[in-house]
């Protein structure tokens, strides 16, 4: 099983928000609280895995000078429909994630991948890479968003775990916050990754 | 098969069929969806004028009245009106805009307030949504001032979001104002 190192690779190795420090905006602006890290999660890594589809099959159909433009037609598309299905379906979680979701169009994660990985693998690859990188992001934010919701609202997954009027750290759940988790966490996981 | 050359006539063709078929994708999904996602936005609406109106039986949505920028739905039990929710604004937030849904009965009393889209401060100014709102219920602004305590007024501001508190009073003020001038005189 060769493939499997491609799914791999996403997850630990080159996980895309704490090695490869990509698609930082939405990894700081909306885990807030650990739901809105994985819709946002969710969300992306559909938009990963049909752009990469999309792109690994495409690939040789797609003159190299415009290959740019081409992939953001694709991508933009896939982030309309998950715009669009998001609305109908889970307006609240919608409206929480707000301007984040058409922004995945320029998450530099997804045309990233295309770029990098999809116009130059077949099919089974792109997809094991796609699912890999995309379940890496959403790991990793929600981590972030676990984190941050504990310690700034005393609650995980809208479930309070300290009484009404505790007094929680509030710096956590401001953007503030969101770079402090951060640091801390690709520490932590840059000190794992080296005691390997 | 090997990759296409970049000639003008492969360029054109290649991002023409692309985008055509991703429009085709985009248009089924959007035909697909589109009938949900008014239901959701209605549902939504419905769930709020129920929540600040006293019991109805009518369908508010059907006799909404627009004047000024605000939204006047009427809640009638048996034919009688028993009060109106005021769908209202404010520019004024923390974070600029935000939006709420009054109810009022029919003299002018708030009944119950119930917030509709924000994007106050997490932990501060969204503390509007929780019971501090609860203060204004059963209160008629006719002689309970919508000013905050720290400018004269008699509502209790939110620890540390005074702003927040002052944009709340200006939303439910301009509802009440709407109110009285635009519903409450047409029926009497």
């Amino acid at each position: 099983m060769s493939n499997l190192k491609y799914f791999t690779n996403g997850l630990i190795k080159d996980n895309p928000t704490f090695v490869l420090l990509l698609g930082l905006c939405p990894a700081l602006a909306v885990t807030t609280a650990a739901m809105n890290g994985i819709g946002m999660g969710m969300a992306t890594t559909f938009v990963l895995l049909c752009s990469n589809i999309i792109i690994s099959l495409l690939k040789n159909f797609i003159p190299d000078k415009v290959r740019i433009a081409a992939f953001i037609v694709v991508i933009a598309t896939f982030v309309t429909i998950v715009d669009m299905t998001m609305k109908a379906f889970v307006p609240d979680l919608y409206k929480t994630l707000g301007i984040f979701i058409p922004l995945i169009v320029v998450n530099c994660i997804i045309l990233g991948r295309a770029e990098a990985f999809a116009q130059k693998n077949s099919l089974v690859p792109s997809i094991l890479d796609a699912l890999g990188m995309g379940l890496g992001f959403t790991l990793a934010i929600t981590l972030i968003s676990s984190v941050r919701e504990l310690l700034g609202n005393g609650s995980i997954f809208d479930i309070k775990l300290v009484s009404e009027n505790a007094k929680t750290i509030l710096i956590f759940v401001l953007p503030p916050g969101a770079f402090i988790t951060y640091g801390y966490l690709v520490a932590l996981f840059n000190k794992l990754k080296n005691n390997k | 098969m090997a990759k296409l050359e970049s000639t003008l006539k492969n360029m054109i063709l290649s991002l023409l069929f692309i985008s055509m078929g991703m429009s085709a994708a985009l248009g089924y999904v959007y035909v697909l969806t589109k009938k949900p996602i008014e239901e959701a936005s209605k549902k939504a609406e419905t769930s709020a004028i129920t929540d600040v109106l006293p019991a109805f039986d009518n369908d508010p949505l059907a006799e909404v009245k627009e004047i000024e920028g605000l939204r006047y739905y009427i809640g009638k039990n048996k034919g009688e009106t028993i009060g109106c929710a005021v769908k209202t604004f404010t520019d004024k937030g923390f974070s600029g805009h935000f939006e709420l849904m009054v109810g009022f009965k029919p003299d002018g009393t708030i009944n119950k307030i119930a917030v509709l889209d924000q994007n106050e401060t997490p932990g501060l100014g969204d503390k509007m949504k929780t019971k501090w709102k609860d203060q204004f219920n059963e209160k008629n602004p006719s002689n309970f001032q919508l000013v905050v305590k720290k400018d004269g007024g008699m509502v209790d501001a939110i620890t540390a979001s005074t702003i927040t508190s002052r944009a709340f009073c200006d939303a439910v003020s301009k509802a009440y104002d709407g109110f009285m001038k635009n519903i409450s005189q047409n029926n009497k």
